[in-house]
């Protein structure tokens, strides 16, 4: 951050600031969020806040390592959103540490290693997600059937407190997989599509968010009207979204109709795991994302192939973090082929010349 | 009429209800005149007059020097108490040659400055050095002689005159003024340049927060089939000339080519009334209306000044400032330049004086790049702001060039939309001048390389010409030699014929 005396313009600027970017994109995850937590009870709602605190903790040991001040990027929201995102993506019940770990290894190693905000190359909430799920695979994996806030057998606020920091195991009472998983381990076992989906939760619960899922990830309708939002505000543009949703459903379609026993539908994978929230929150960040149109097209569409591929062809039943981070690591890449076209020049950066085309001219 | 698609652009708010409704008021004659020799692009004027010599108004200062350049004339009538150097109408404030005229209050006119009562008999040429003659530029702000490109007919195939009344700078009020209060003399003037560009298609174009001055300038044209007012939907920089081509004709000018190139000239509207006055009342361009406004002035307004007036009178007419202002500006704030004092005088090109307070400039400190790439997105060029200004802070001027930096029209949308409020039309400035520097260094360098090699060259033909000289006599001496000892054998042998 510096101070310099402007020398040119302009000498009028928009309305906007980091900061406000950063607290339009948490404003729009503010009702997904809600019902997860609502939807998850206690142990979500502790395990939220002690990784949401503990990313904004990291951001201000790292600026204090760095010797950069503290105030303008402990407020500038960034830090906030990261650690919000990661815990979106956590099962809900997982416990205290994972929280943490997570978001020191999002903000130190995902964001401050590479030079602090906008130098990192990749998306430090999927950074941590995917080193979590490799280090824990078990705590990464153990999902619930949800738990509303109050109803009866939820947990109430101490238990919560002993879910989250107590190594209850009383999740092993309601873990439940997540329909991604759930229809993965039925086909391994040669059970097909139709019937497995009977089993887990429908895609109307996936929609509104009352299935088994990521603590924030449940509710693709929210989710959608949260990035739908985004896109109105002109935060994030619609290119990522639709080119990756556009994707994903496009490949799910074909393979669903040439053999449907084998494979989901796309409704089914639209609204399942963490494609809505990846779709509009995660690939789109700003920056690890490419900057021209045509760029951001092309990863969008990167993106919904891998989480396709993923899904459908590796062991892991949800891909968005690993489609999200392998295109981000093709970004410079991207934006280094795809720019956009300038002014009174051809694609290839030469003048425009009337005469070649119209002979006359 | 259908209108083509440009790139990019921004809806900054246009603040220009301030002063859109104040009539053009002229000021009264200040005591001073500042009058720089320099109000144009291209070589300064060589002064013609002498300290203490008494002028008239309109009569000529200073005459043009060479092929693009303009002559300066006297405001008013009065006594050149100076010819010395001034502060410039610049960021700089550098001191620059300046003639200092004291008013008489007569303000008589100098009987050579006649009219032609129908301006339309004259032909292209007459027409072209009328307007060389008084002095016009290009009163938007870019002064760029006018002249200069009404003779673009010459070699250009032309076919449209574009007039730029888009005034998409925010605050800036002066053309939708003129357009309301003088259509009749724009559009004479816009018929003038026709006529001196030899072209029979006009488009007049304003954009559409001016519905008064699209009104009043279709009912001065109604009568003329060949001059068209177009609408133009309110989007900065619609007013970029290159860009306000495009969205009229469907067509991009060559990079760093002129819009001529594609049978197109562009005219601003103020150089319009300018024209019309010089060839109807023979009156050269020692005028100009100047929007005066921002959040810090009592009473904004639209002044006719004489070149040459001070700022502060201008200011001190519209009831001097309400607070300390943040930033002085001349021009509007997108590309205005800022104002090191308010001494400097009004030049041909000041369409602006904006004292802004500090919640208009909404200044922040500068925070990194968080590539959201909105920067990308504003471009009406399709640069990468952001790519180009961290190869420039990095060092690399080359790598920023190559990414398009000398096709940046410095419009600033870039900068104004940029949520880390970093400064990049500053970055994009320096390396331009940078670049310029290195070029005439380089220049330099190469002439002084040349002239060694141009040296070095001769010295080694005279030393060629001295070898060859002497190989050439070593040889004769040999031939000689050859000659005289085969002279000998031969002798010999004959003498031995003989015996
Ligand atoms: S100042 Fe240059 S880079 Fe910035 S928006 Fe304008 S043309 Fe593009
Ligand atoms: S607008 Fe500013 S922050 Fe955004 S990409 Fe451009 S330079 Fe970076």
């Amino acid at each position: 951050m510096t101070e310099t005396a402007l020398l040119s313009g302009p000498y009028a600027h928009e309305k906007t600031s980091v900061g406000r970017t950063m607290r339009l994109v948490i404003i729009a995850l503010l009702p997904a969020t809600a019902v997860g937590l609502f939807q998850f009870g206690w142990p979500a709602i502790y395990l939220f806040a002690v990784t949401v605190v503990s990313a904004v903790f990291a951001e201000a040991l790292a600026l204090w390592l760095m010797k950069k001040p503290q105030k303008p990027f402990l407020l500038d929201g960034s830090a906030v959103l990261t650690g919000w995102l990661l815990a979106m993506t956590l099962p809900p019940w997982a416990p205290w540490w994972i929280g943490v770990v997570g978001a020191l290894l999002a903000i130190i190693v995902g964001k401050h290693v590479f030079g602090g905000i906008g130098q990192n190359l990749f998306n430090p909430a999927m950074v941590a997600r995917v080193a979590l799920l490799i280090s824990f695979p078990l705590e990464m994996t153990q999902f619930l059937a949800p738990q509303p806030l109050l109803s009866a057998g939820a947990p109430g606020m101490l238990e919560g407190l002993a879910i989250t920091f107590g190594g209850s195991a009383q999740i092993d009472a309601v873990s439940s997989a997540t329909p991604l998983s759930h229809i993965k381990t039925e086909l391994s076992r040669g059970i097909g599509v139709d019937q497995a989906l009977q089993d887990t939760d429908s895609l109307w619960q996936l929609t509104v968010g009352t299935a088994s899922g990521g603590l924030g990830e449940t509710s693709a309708l929210l989710l959608l009207a949260g990035g739908l939002l985004l896109i109105y505000l002109r935060v994030i543009s619609w290119h990522i979204p639709a080119a990756m949703l556009g994707t994903l459903a496009v490949l799910a379609g074909v393979f669903h109709l040439v053999d449907p026993d084998s494979y989901s539908s796309p409704w089914f994978h639209l609204v399942s795991g963490a494609a809505m929230l990846g779709a509009f929150f995660i690939a789109t960040d700003l920056v690890t994302s490419p900057v021209s149109v045509r760029g951001k097209l092309l990863f969008g569409a990167g993106c919904g192939a891998l989480v396709f591929i993923i899904r459908t062809f590796a062991s892991y039943p949800e891909g968005v973090g690993f489609a999200v981070l392998l295109m981000n690591a093709c970004t410079p890449l991207i934006d280094h082929y795809l720019k956009p076209r300038i002014y009174g020049r051809d694609r290839k950066g030469e003048p425009l010349d009337y005469t070649k085309e119209s002979g006359d001219a | 009429m259908k209108l083509f698609k440009i790139r990019g652009g921004v809806h900054p708010d246009d603040r220009k209800a301030r002063s859109a409704d104040r009539p053009i008021e002229n000021l009264p004659m200040p005591s001073l005149l500042h009058i720089p020799l320099q109000q144009h692009i291209g070589a300064p004027a060589e002064p013609l007059v002498t300290r203490g010599q008494l002028v008239r108004k309109g009569q000529l200062l200073a005459r043009s020097q060479g092929m693009i350049s303009a002559p300066v004339h006297a405001p008013t009538s009065g006594r050149i108490v100076g010819i010395g150097r001034y502060p410039a109408h610049h960021a700089s404030g550098l001191l620059v040659r300046t003639i200092t005229l004291k008013p008489d209050g007569y303000d008589e006119w100098d009987d050579d400055c006649k009219g032609e009562a129908d301006p339309f008999i004259l032909a292209a040429e007459e027409i072209a050095s009328r307007v060389a003659q008084a002095g016009i530029v290009g009163m938007g702000g870019a002064t760029f002689p006018s002249a200069v490109k009404l003779n673009l007919r010459e070699r250009y195939d032309l076919e449209t005159l574009v007039i730029n009344g888009a005034e998409c700078e925010p605050y800036l009020t002066c053309d939708d003024r003129l357009m309301r209060e003088r259509p009749h003399d724009v559009r004479d003037g816009v018929l003038l340049m026709a006529r001196a560009l030899g072209v029979s298609r006009i488009l007049f174009a304003i954009e559409n927060n001016k519905p008064q001055a699209q009104q009043a300038m279709r009912e001065a044209a109604k009568d003329f089939s060949e001059l068209q007012v177009v609408g133009l939907p309110a989007r900065y920089p619609m007013g970029s000339e290159k860009h306000l081509v495009q969205a009229l004709i469907g067509k991009e000018t060559p990079a760093r080519g002129l819009t001529a190139e594609i049978g197109v000239v562009v005219h601003n509207v103020a150089t319009a009334a300018a024209v019309n006055d010089a060839l109807r009342h023979g009156r050269p361009l020692i005028s100009r209306v100047v929007t005066v406004t921002g959040g810090s002035v009592t009473q904004p307004r639209n002044l006719h000044v004489p070149i040459g007036t001070p700022l502060d009178d201008l200011i001190a007419y519209c009831g001097g400032f309400v607070d300390e202002p943040a930033k002085l500006i001349s021009g509007g704030p997108m590309m205005g330049q800022p104002l090191p004092s308010l001494r400097v005088p009004v030049i041909k090109g000041s369409n602006g004086v904006l004292a802004l307070s500090a919640l208009e400039v909404r200044h922040a400190p500068e925070m990194p790049c968080i590539r959201c790439a909105s920067c990308v997105d504003v471009c009406p060029c399709g640069l990468l702001p952001l790519s180009m200004s961290a190869n420039i802070r990095a060092g690399s001027l080359e790598a920023s060039v190559d990414l398009g930096l000398l096709d940046c029209i410095g419009c600033g949308s870039c900068a104004y939309v940029c949520p880390s409020h970093i400064p990049l039309v500053q970055h994009f400035n320096y390396a331009k001048g940078e670049l310029a520097a290195r070029q005439r260094a380089q220049h330099k360098q190469g002439e002084t390389k040349r002239l060694i090699e141009a040296r070095s060259a001769r010295m080694e033909a005279i030393k060629k010409a001295k070898r060859d000289a002497m190989a050439k006599r070593k040889r004769e001496m040999a031939a000689k030699k050859a000659a005289e000892a085969a002279a000998k054998v031969d002798g010999t042998q004959a003498a031995e014929a003989e015996a």
